[in-house]
């Protein structure tokens, strides 16, 4: 019996989450307004996107409380880039345009994601703009079918990414970059700062199935 | 950033730059706080440039690249993707675009063409190039040259949505078409087309272009976009149609939630109530400048 999995459908990468999940034998429905998120599912996938715009459309389209409260009540949940920023508990702006990655961040821009219940700080843009986006391949702890303590190597696509500047209290670091996280977990919580549904490796998404 | 790209490599992540603004609009801007409007109303990226494709059809004269230092108050005023436009043919002006870290380029048939014959060289630059196509030929030729994305061109400054429609169905037409061509058709095809044989491949096995298709030209209203969207657009464009209308802010929010959910009619009828006085437009038929029918 196929997982069912709601993508939040309203800008951004969805159909990609939506193509990696048919390949694990999920079924998938799209969330674009209110009604559709009052249906029943088995986990939740917040693609990338334009965080700003994806947010705005949570909250205008009558999405966000019944989102956030399931996802309080412990509905498995994937946050990629954009979808990481929804998630964080707290996220800072992003750099200047030709600012240094691990510089202050502009004053006052902090601020909870929308969801805002994955125990981070995220910092937006963190990389800067297109030209510092990148590919690499890094080891990630707590995959499916990998031995606690072990690592496996996977492909991460960043683009325009954040990334994680704290991990607070309750959320586990899964991998990091250049000693940045880019992985968390926190319960039934998963929040990547690169692109899974890009790249074919899928055990990122299989953990999302694995947490139902 | 941890290891040298390589040039597919870079490829491959300006084309994803563009998966990561499907379904989402991406409007003209002239100023710092016009682009905040834009951002508050959900656009998923902005276009920076000094003078929309309405004003500049009624100034006429030669249209180049935005002033620098408009476009990087632009970049400042914003934290979503900030695009600009540069004449076609002039990679000069790409390369300045590329000094100040634009997020994407628009070689666009909107400004005055520097080259009446060759489009620029986009495989030579690490950042992405979006570009106006008509049909697939024009689509594909754009893509050879390293565009990774592609919106239709539409009519620009019109507020007539006729020939992105137009523009739109022929790509899907000419796809289909492909689509069910026999393998040993294919080369006659490239031929025909004026295109490399393993872009046509690409769209005869996988029934799309390679890279991101959006609308654009004479999008208005929520119903445009949304048409745009349910003939087979990927995200859309708005030029003039926002900031020479009655009520922007209203009116680009309303645009942003229609691409989102453009089959919903419903939905759509409600956003298009009380919206204020559309861009008052110019008909095809009236136009003396096709923009269109630059660089083929």
């Amino acid at each position: 019996m196929g997982k069912k999995i709601a993508v939040l459908a309203v800008q951004g990468a969805f159909i990609e989450h939506e193509r990696a999940l048919a390949k694990l034998g999920c079924e998938c429905i799209e969330l674009r307004q209110g009604p559709d998120v009052e249906q029943p599912y088995d986990a939740l996938v917040l693609p990338g996107g334009e965080s700003t715009a994806q947010a705005k459309m949570l909250r205008e389209l009558g999405m966000l409380d019944t989102l956030k409260s399931r996802v309080v009540a412990g509905l498995p949940v994937l946050g990629t880039c954009a979808g990481l920023i929804l998630l964080a508990q707290n996220v800072e702006e992003g750099v200047p345009a030709a600012g240094d990655p691990n510089g202050p961040v502009a004053a006052g821009a902090t601020a909870p994601g929308a969801i805002g219940t994955l125990p981070v700080t995220v910092r937006r843009n963190a990389y800067g703009r297109q030209l510092g986006s990148f590919r690499t391949i890094a080891p990630c702890v707590g995959l499916p079918g990998v031995p606690d303590g072990e690592t496996a190597d996977i492909p991460m696509t960043f683009i325009r990414a954040p990334f994680i500047k704290e991990a607070h209290e309750g959320a586990e670091v899964l991998a990091r970059v250049d000693d940045r996280i880019v992985a968390v977990r926190s319960g039934n919580q998963l929040g990547v700062s690169f692109h899974p549904e890009l790249d074919d490796d899928l055990r990122i998404h299989e953990l999302l199935v694995s947490l139902i | 950033m941890t290891e040298p790209q390589t040039a597919e490599e870079r490829v491959a992540l300006n084309r994803q730059l563009a998966q990561m603004l499907k379904g989402g609009v991406i409007m003209d801007v002239t100023t710092p706080e016009q682009a905040h409007i834009a951002e508050q109303a959900g656009a998923c990226a902005v276009m920076a440039l000094e003078r929309i494709p309405a004003d500049i059809r009624a100034a006429g004269g030669v249209s180049r690249m935005s002033d620098p230092k408009m476009i990087k108050g632009i970049q400042e005023a914003v934290s979503i993707p900030v695009m600009a436009k540069c004449r076609i043919g002039h990679f000069v002006e790409a390369q300045v675009l590329q000094a100040i870290d634009i997020d994407y380029i628009d070689e666009s048939e909107v400004l005055s063409p520097a080259d009446d014959t060759y489009h620029i060289d986009k495989t030579q630059f690490n950042v992405p190039f979006v570009c106006g196509a008509r049909d697939l030929g024009e689509a594909l030729r754009r893509i050879a040259e390293g565009a990774t994305m592609i919106r239709t061109k539409g009519e620009p400054g019109t507020g007539d949505v006729v020939q992105a429609v137009r523009h739109m169905r022929m790509m899907n037409a000419e796809i289909r078409r492909i689509q069910n061509l026999r393998a040993d058709e294919l080369f006659e095809a490239a031929k025909q087309l004026q295109v490399p044989v393993e872009l046509v491949k690409y769209v005869h096995e996988n029934g799309k272009l390679p890279v991101v298709n959006f609308a654009a030209g004479g999008v208005a209203t929520p119903a445009d976009a949304a048409l745009m969207m349910q003939l087979g657009a990927e995200g859309v464009f708005v030029g003039s149609g926002i900031f020479k209308s009655g009520n922007p802010e209203k009116r680009a929010q309303a645009i942003v939630k229609a691409v989102a959910n453009y089959t919903d009619a419903k939905l759509i009828a409600e956003l298009s109530e009380d919206l204020g006085e559309a861009m008052v437009g110019i008909n095809e038929s009236e136009i003396a400048l096709l923009m269109a029918e630059r660089g083929k």
